[in-house]
């Protein structure tokens, strides 16, 4: 690498923290204010890019930009106006779910508004040229954002420091109830920060126009790299927010640069990963304040009534009795739900009782499918072999990855299992010899004597039923007992003597064990695996099911699976727009219910009994 | 029999001695209270007892047993139980269920994933409950009880590993008068009935004076006085102490 | 979706007013949502067929109907759409697919029901070769063959030093394993002097430039596409990096990827696409009067590989004489027919039809992107031996 080309690349590696700073700005604000995962950021910002093409040939880019960034303000605010600010009391994560769908709807909007195809910007007027450095060009845009971006930190620093207003942001950053008992008023402080960091979305992606296409797989990728600009950075802190931008940006301009360009695919997990494990609260966060919850505690755990195990009982006995009045396509539904539902139920199992919210949890769903595979395929293991001991591969793997993440909680928790899960999914993305690259691995099918639908599904049902039985009835044991006293006081629970991190290691494995029994009965099931099986959108399929049925409750996310998957399955048959429907359904269930659909129904029924 | 050994124990944050040279003990039985004013360094002092906080100098021992770099969780296993300035108890969890955690771990049976929780030591838990007057509530969520009533639960809690030591960390903060009093009888009781060795910390004097055995008090980080309340009561020192950092407490 | 399904009962009922026999159902999936760019004008290709067939009065007396199902742009939903269209819409045959990795599931899952499926757009060399399996045909010329339609004019050239960039996934893998592997054959000596490798959608354009640029190669050769391929133009174009240098972009001329690039568009960049424009054989004209009068838009790529997958079918069915799978597999081993850009021979050793593409250059013509210098490459040249396609597939 020459000297030229050291500065290109470090010019290259500014010009894109800036782009991202912006991003990550808008998003640690609104969470350091109202606490909320805001993963509809990046629909901001693709609104933005979409607006911003959009204006650019009638009113000419330079008007473009603040325009398309006060509009998404606009939406940003409406948003928190009509939606968020209804479940703000509701359990935990739920406002996630909300603007989960939010990304859902968002997406199917752009379509609608704009089309299916790319559409590049203009080159920004007056800047589309290049200036020479060296023996290099670099784009004079480029040298334009590197200076934008220390700008919008001093703008914000300003407005943070030197007005009341954001005093008040900074005091609820801090200590949200402290900021409610001095007299702020909540309700809009919330919308005004809601609509700064969607303007500084909307203008991040505005702003982008000039260097890459506005398209609609934008959102997903802008909102995953906040997210690690954030938690790297430090929660809350605008200044972490740049320099981890910037560093993020440098190692990846470096990487090209150096001829590790396939690193990228991973390089800010990486970073994340250990940034998380060495200094878990980000690079210049401060250690939170014992968060005290804002929502309802939850009931005690009482067993299952009568009643209700009659009625589980008569729906187990009824999917047993099923194949001999139904075949065909309804079997196949059937044994999708019920792998779901293994897999919600253990996603259930850490992050109800255990309050370890994962945002990974498809890696050991996805490490039992490749394990399946594997064994099968190279290792010719008979299939009822493979399927046996490909949980344990899984269960290894969370006990590995475990071993980090229960040393955090809360959102850092989330946030590094959701490392160690892209982590896991790009070794498998490029492990060709053994996992098959992206294309995966084809032919994993059951032995012939399971091979028939019916077969396969009473397995399932058999193996599923089994493990989710065995889950529940864990809740009940003393260790279910214990999972839920380390969540519900890890200062008490310490002070009687329970290792609380022992504990939620060994519940942790125990989920990624399961989840990956629900993988391996995936894997035959469709008869090949690819790196999808793992990747973060089956994680958030995972946390939309637990929290569409409720968190709070037991059988929710059995229910909110066998929702989930159905809705998926018929909607997306018979809507063209069927992504904006789950969304609007979801959006539905959020307000209607905001304990969950179960939470809601066990409810009504205790409601009745008093 | 000196069940509590402390000796020149010192503490500093950041230049700032919080703690000096503080030594005391603490016999099977009896209560020793640790009072002082506002920044006299009682709960740094506390906190490196019960293992929070480590001491740049001095020893804490346990029974003769040193209990340098032991975990708050270690230190319970070997006999220590607590209490703290704001309850914490387990929400989810039925007052019964509470004190059932404790005597789990206190049996070492937390990793058993096959019994049921609800089967195990419910008549040691009940027995405990009964002992602080909570048996009548046993199946009510702790995250509905009243403080004074959570208090209780916390003293139950502590109680289940049969502690030779109790640290009770500002035992009736948040209590209205009446109930401080009852809840101090209680714990008085218990500690002499079971010969349990008491360390608290408190603000309200008259709860000092009504029960404690003896009395210990900070300023500035050091121990000035120590005693029966009587003869504490009667300290130029606290005294002057006590009524230069404001009389509003005695 | 419904639509052509509608569609397909109305035209039955208008056109038939006797005793009409019951029409054949054909599955269709894909991923009309993850990669909407490029299958709205497949889907609009295959309508366009659907409707001419049923026209001309279906096959043998009975007429097509279409199922058409989103497969939510992942295998695993895939198959379940798969085996939905299998088993509960009982259709005779799946078609369709566009990712590598979708194509395979299905395919693997054809495999395993034993139902006949005719992928049409995916590109991996692995549908046909070493995943190949009898049940699996596939009608867009591979990956392997449009690399080896671009080598002989990168031969030609002689250049030294070749740089290269392609997404990070299987299709980019095997597109540049094949061109190494290609160009040494035609050119001993010649030498490879970068490599980058940017994950799919999320190129860094700009330090790719420059990591190519650093290298100094005398020609690259990139297999991006997409949104990728608009950010590397661009940045490429503003740091100069195609100055004095030769460049080969595979499916670079194929509209989807080529309209988007306006003024942006490079000149003389060697590409396979699809000049729709410029085509003017009775047999393209024929097709896209048919598309433009339907559609009032024009014909990208993908409405070619829709209408022609379309057309496979229903002249399979003539040729089997009904829905009976064994003998649909016996009626494709070497079936000849017609699509708009020549007519294509499905070869019994592997499945794969020989469709060809256009090989050319791209030019710059008035801020569009247009192909220039372009001819047909028919498929059939580019493909491996018998030999060495038997050395491949397992069956």
């Amino acid at each position: 690498m020459s000297y030229d080309s050291f500065v290109i690349q470090f010019l290259n590696g500014l010009a894109g923290a800036s782009s991202l700073f912006m991003v990550a700005a808008g998003l640690s604000l609104i969470f350091g204010v109202t606490r909320i995962i805001n993963f509809a950021h990046g629909s901001l910002y693709m609104l933005g890019m979409y607006i911003a093409v959009a204006c650019a040939g009638k009113i000419g880019f330079w008007w473009a930009v603040p325009v398309a960034a006060l509009a998404v303000a606009a939406v940003g605010a409406l948003v928190e106006m009509l939606l968020l600010r209804r479940i703000y009391a509701a359990p935990e994560l739920l406002q996630l779910l909300a603007t989960f769908a939010l990304v859902l709807v968002a997406k199917d909007y752009a379509l609608w508004q704009w089309g299916s195809e790319d559409i590049l910007g203009p080159r920004a007027p007056g800047l589309a040229g290049a200036v020479a450095i060296g023996k290099a060009a670099f784009p004079e845009y480029d040298l334009f954002l590197i200076g934008f971006g220390p700008l919008m930190l001093l703008a914000l620093w300003l407005v943070l420091t030197r007005t009341r207003w954001g005093t008040l942001v900074r005091a609820a950053t801090q200590d949200r109830e402290m900021a409610a008992a001095l007299g702020v008023n909540q309700k809009w402080l919330f919308t005004g920060v809601f609509a700064l960091g969607a303007f500084l979305a909307g203008l991040g992606g505005a702003l982008q126009i000039p260097r890459e296409p506005a398209t609609l797989l934008i959102d997903l990728s802008v909102v995953s790299d906040a997210f690690v600009v954030v938690v790297v950075g430090g929660l809350g802190s605008i200044g972490g927010a740049f320099v981890a931008a910037l560093l993020i940006a440098q190692i990846k301009s470096f990487c090209i640069g150096l001829g590790f360009s396939q690193v990228t695919l991973v390089a800010e997990f990486i970073v994340m990963a250990l940034v998380l494990v060495l200094r878990p609260w980000g690079l210049l966060g401060r250690v939170p304040a014992q968060a005290r919850g804002p929502w309802t505690a939850e009931r005690p755990l009482v067993p299952p009534s009568r009643p209700a195990l009659a009625a589980l009982g008569a729906v187990a006995a009824t999917l047993l009795a099923l194949p001999l009045v139904s075949g065909g396509y309804t079997l196949v539904l059937l044994t999708e739900i019920l792998l779901f539902a293994l897999f919600a139920v253990s996603l259930h199992f850490i992050m109800g009782p255990a309050g370890l919210h994962s945002f990974g949890h498809a890696a050991y769903f996805g490490l039992g499918a490749y394990a399946a595979g594997i064994f099968l395929l190279r290792e010719k293991l008979p299939m009822e072999l493979a399927l046996a001991l490909a949980p344990l591969v899984a269960g290894l793997g969370a006990l590995v990855f475990g071993w980090f993440c229960v040393r955090l909680s809360g959102i850092y928790l989330a946030m590094l299992t959701l490392a160690f899960a892209q982590i896991a999914w790009s070794v498998v993305f490029q492990w060709d010899a053994l996992t098959g690259g992206s294309n995966g691995i084809v032919g994993v099918w059951p032995a012939p004597w399971l091979a028939s639908k019916t077969a396969y599904y009473l397995l399932t049902l058999v193996v599923c039923a089994a493990a989710i039985a065995f889950l529940w009835r864990a809740l009940y044991s003393p260790f279910g007992y214990a999972l839920r006293a380390a969540r519900d006081s890890p200062l008490r629970a310490d002070a009687i003597g329970m290792d609380t991190r022992r504990l939620q290691w060994a519940g942790f494995a125990l989920a990624g064990l399961f989840a990956g029994i629900a993988g391996a009965l995936y894997a035959f099931s469709k008869g090949s695996i690819s790196p999808e099986t793992m990747a973060v959108t089956r994680s958030v399929d995972g946390l939309v099911m637990v929290l569409l049925g409720g968190i709070q409750t037991l059988t929710g996310p059995l229910w909110g699976a066998a929702l989930f998957t159905w809705l998926q399955d018929t909607v997306a048959r018979n809507v063209d727009y069927w992504r904006a429907v789950i969304g609007a359904v979801i959006l539905f269930l959020v307000l209607a219910f905001p304990q969950g659909v179960t939470g809601f129904v066990g409810e009504r029924l205790r409601a009745r009994d008093a | 029999m000196t069940v509590l050994a402390v000796k020149s124990l010192s503490k500093s944050f950041g230049g700032v001695r919080a703690v000096r040279d503080v030594s005391f003990t603490v016999a099977a039985g009896e209560l020793l209270a640790m009072i002082g004013p506002n920044g006299a360094g009682k709960t740094t002092c506390f906190n490196m007892v019960n293992g929070q906080i480590a001491p740049d100098a001095g020893s804490v021992e346990f029974e003769g047993r040193s209990l340098a770099r032991l975990a708050p969780r270690q230190i319970w296993r070997l006999g220590v139980g607590r209490t703290f300035q704001i309850t914490a108890t387990f929400g989810s969890m039925t007052v019964r269920e509470n004190v059932q955690m404790a005597l789990l771990s206190h049996h070492r049976r937390l990793f058993s994933f096959f019994s049921l929780s609800k089967d195990q030591f419910v008549k040691d838990a009940e027995a405990l409950l009964d002992r602080v007057g909570m048996r009548d509530q046993a199946g009510r969520a702790c995250s509905l009880l009243a403080y004074g009533d959570l208090k209780r639960v916390e003293l139950a809690v502590a109680l289940a590993n049969r502690p030779r030591l109790l640290l009770m960390d500002e035992p009736t903060a948040g209590m209205a008068p009446e109930e401080r009093d009852e809840l101090m009888r209680l714990a008085a009781e218990l500690a002499r009935d079971s010969r349990i060795a008491v360390l608290f910390t408190e603000h309200d004097m008259d709860v000092v004076f009504t029960h404690a055995d003896r009395i210990i008090v900070l300023a500035e980080g050091e121990l000035i006085a120590e005693g029966a309340p009587a003869e504490v009561r009667a300290n130029a020192r606290v005294r002057e102490v006590y009524l230069g950092a404001g009389a509003g407490h005695a | 979706m419904k639509i052509s399904r509608v569609f397909a009962i109305a035209a039955a009922t208008f056109f038939s007013l006797g005793a009409q026999a019951q029409a054949i159902k054909v599955g269709e999936l894909n991923s009309y949502k993850l990669f909407p760019a490029f299958l709205e004008p497949y889907k609009k290709g295959w309508e366009l067929a659907l409707e001419e067939i049923n026209k001309a009065g279906g096959v043998a007396g009975r007429k097509i109907e279409v199922i058409s199902r989103e497969d939510g742009g992942n295998p695993g939903d895939a198959v379940r759409a798969a085996e939905e269209l299998i088993s509960r819409e009982n259709v005779s045959l799946l078609m369709g697919t566009f990712a590598s990795h979708i194509g395979l599931a299905v395919s693997n899952l054809a495999n395993q029901r034993k139902v006949v499926f005719i992928a049409a757009e995916p590109l991996t060399d692995k549908i046909v070769w070493e995943n190949g399996n009898r049940y699996t045909f596939r009608v867009r010329p591979s990956t392997y063959m449009q690399v080896a339609m671009l080598v002989p004019d990168a031969a030609k050239l002689k250049k030294q030093r070749w740089a290269i960039v392609y997404p990070n996934y299987e299709y980019g893998q095997s597109a540049t394993a094949s061109f190494k592997k290609l160009l040494a054959k035609a050119q001993p000596g010649v030498q490879f002097v970068a490599e980058q490798a940017p994950a799919l959608n999320k190129i860094e354009a700009g330090a790719v430039v420059q990591a190519l640029a650093d290298a100094k190669p005398d020609a690259i050769f990139s297999s991006l596409f997409g949104a990728d391929l608009q950010k590397f133009v661009r940045e490429g174009n503003t740091r100069g990096l195609f100055k004095n240098r030769v460049v080969f972009n595979l499916l670079g001329g194929e509209p989807e990827y080529l309209d988007p690039l306006k003024e942006e568009t490079p000149n003389g960049w060697y590409v396979t696409g699809y000049p729709w424009s410029e085509i003017k054989t009775p047999a393209h004209q024929k097709f896209l009067a048919a598309y433009q009068a339907k559609w009032k838009d024009y014909p990208r790529l993908g409405s070619i590989v829709g209408y022609s997958t379309m057309y496979t079918v229903a002249n399979m069915l003539k040729r089997a004489g009904g829905t009976d799978t064994e003998k649909m597999i016996a009626a494709m081993k070497g079936m000849e027919m017609d699509t708009p850009i020549g007519p294509i021979v499905w070869r019994p050793i592997d499945n794969q039809s020989t469709m060809g593409a256009y090989v050319g250059q791209l030019a710059n013509k008035n801020g569009k992107g247009v192909m220039v210098n372009w001819r047909f490459a028919d498929g059939a040249l580019f493909l491996p031996s018998f030999e060495e396609v038997r050395a491949m597939r397992k069956d």
